[in-house]
């Protein structure tokens, strides 16, 4: 069944967009990530006009992650402190990034920057990932001794300005959390992801956080940047639409809750390797693209304006 | 008013020898939620007082139908460090946003360049492009590639020995209006030519309007863009609530 999308102006084959809500919250459900990182560069590939696909994601990971945050708020895993300052550093950067995403897009390059962002980022994460994941399974296979519970005092406890955290048991400087948001807002607004798969390992590795709170904590904070960045994106670049987001998230929503109980069947560590092997293969594909002569070298936009 | 000109100076003529009158199947096309293209069907006659000249050779017949024009800008890549990224632009002035020509015969046997280029019929002619940049040295590449892909997506067709006239009076042929159609007042335009001059032209308009639910999104979108981005957050929230509602509702 074709269903014509009113503000991308193109017509999809709608079971193609409830499917591909669905495996992507199958995916995102499993690993517990947004899943607008797959997403998004999908959206690219059936034809969605990019702007729209990266408008739309942010609307569409305001869905699943309500319904994530609902879960973590009923065990307690949120740290509303922490998620409130990250917030403030998240809508900041999503204003920012949302200014240079209209800038770019009047100058042509936004294509461009969504693509190396992604490749960017999606390989350092991939590569991160799998590098860790793998030594994690060899660890568990010679023993099972106690992991290292460090704690280590760095150069992040030396700032000023420091708050209690008491959820978290932290007590550290508002600076970095708040710079992790912006960072993170950026991200949303440009790349159209939520950005959890920075901000949980820049929480851990970072911030010091428990890993229980930390999955809770960046849904928190992800449902309000990508709410504001689908608001922003809404009335700078008229670039939501409504109908692929209503597709995509009742897909979603139903492969995401599907994608949860698979997860909990599956290792931790064969759980992150294969995460890893998707992000990488995403990576790979985008990197491809600009690596290699693309077969049509023109391309066309509008002129002044938007639309 | 433009009408009431254009049909002063057509009475002023002296009458001419042969006329086309033409109809379309739709003058109409409604882009509904499910819209998947439409093939609208051009047909027509010819009404003469005098019988069928013979010297100037067999009556031919040019359709084109054009969507609304809109400037584009076409860039192109080149490797920049490695990467293939956007360097040059070219803005063209207008563009028809959709362009279909079908002929009776191939194109440049029944309309002369003299023709075309007075009538903008082919789609070469359609296109306006003035003014490159400076910099630019090869902008007819820019119009071509333009065309290349419009092409490719079936949104410019030129199709020759695609209208079929009969007895050198009835003709007809449909064109079909792809998918990814954008909202505008499409003109059709018919020309009768005989060896390779046009001895006469005539056209009407197709309305192309996204109804029911497409025009209450494109409209609120574009008018009312914060309750249009609230309401879209609004469907996501309840969506998202929605869900795991129901989940734990089922596991329970």
């Amino acid at each position: 069944m074709q269903i014509y999308l009113p503000i991308a102006e193109v017509s999809v084959n709608a079971f193609l967009l409830l499917g591909l809500g669905g495996i992507v919250g199958i995916l995102s459900g499993m690993f517990g990530v947004g899943g607008g990182f797959l997403m998004t560069p999908l959206l690219f590939f059936i034809g969605i006009p990019p702007a729209v696909a990266v408008a739309t994601e942010a609307n569409q990971i305001v869905a699943s992650s309500f319904s994530g945050v609902l879960a973590h708020l009923r065990r307690k895993t949120v740290d509303l402190r922490m998620g409130v300052v990250l917030l403030i550093g998240g809508l900041v950067g999503a204003a920012l990034g949302v200014q240079v995403f209209a800038m770019l897009r009047a100058i042509g390059q936004v294509d461009l920057l969504v693509r190396l962002s992604y490749v960017v980022f999606l390989g350092i994460i991939g590569s991160l990932m799998f590098v860790e994941s793998l030594s994690a399974i060899r660890k568990s296979r010679k023993s099972s001794g106690a992991p290292p519970g460090r704690k280590r005092h760095n150069w992040i406890h030396a700032l000023p300005l420091k708050m209690k955290f008491r959820t978290s048991g932290l007590y550290i400087s508002v600076i970095p959390p708040v710079l992790v948001g912006v960072f993170v807002g950026i991200l949303a607004a440009i790349m159209g992801v939520g950005g959890g798969f920075i901000m949980v390992p820049a929480m851990i590795y970072l911030l010091g956080m428990p890993t229980k709170v930390v999955v809770g904590t960046s849904l928190f904070q992800i449902i309000f940047v990508t709410g504001f960045t689908t608001l922003l994106h809404a009335t700078t670049n008229f670039t939501v639409d409504m109908m692929l987001a209503v597709l995509l998230l009742i897909g979603g929503v139903v492969g995401a809750q599907i994608g949860a109980q698979i997860g909990v069947r599956l290792k931790a560590e064969q759980l992150r390797i294969l995460l890893a092997l998707m992000v990488l293969a995403v990576c790979g594909k985008l990197a491809l693209d600009l690596l290699l002569q693309p077969g049509e070298l023109y391309s066309l936009g509008a002129a002044g304006g938007h639309g | 008013m433009i009408r009431l000109a254009v049909l002063l100076l057509l009475l002023a003529l002296p009458v001419r020898a042969e006329e086309v009158i033409a109809g379309l199947s739709q003058n109409r096309v409604s882009i509904t939620a499910n819209f998947d293209g439409s093939e609208i069907l051009i047909f027509g006659a010819v009404k003469r007082e005098a019988p069928i000249p013979e010297e100037t050779g067999p009556l031919e017949v040019v359709i084109t139908v054009a969507g609304p024009s809109v400037p584009v800008m076409v860039r192109r890549k080149a490797k920049r460090y490695g990467i293939w990224v956007n360097t040059d632009a070219v803005e063209v002035d207008r563009a028809p946003s959709f362009y279909a020509v079908a002929t009776s015969g191939p194109f440049n046997l029944i309309l002369k360049d003299i023709e075309d280029l007075r009538h903008k019929i082919s789609i070469e002619r359609a296109i306006r492009s003035v003014g490159a940049p400076m910099t630019i040295a090869d902008a007819g590449n820019f119009t071509e590639a333009l065309i290349r892909i419009r092409r490719d997506e079936d949104l410019y067709q030129i199709r020759p020995n695609t209208v079929l006239v009969t007895e050198e009076t009835l003709f007809q042929t449909s064109v079909a209006l792809p998918a990814n159609l954008t909202e505008g007042d499409y003109l059709a335009r018919f020309f009768l030519t005989r060896g390779g001059n046009v001895i006469d032209a005539f056209e009407t308009k197709i309305f192309v309007k996204k109804v029911g639910l497409e025009r209450f999104l494109y409209t609120l979108a574009h008018e009312r863009p914060l309750i249009y981005g609230i309401l879209s957050l609004a469907i996501a929230i309840a969506a998202g609530w929605g869900a795991s509602a129901v989940f734990r509702y089922l596991r329970s």
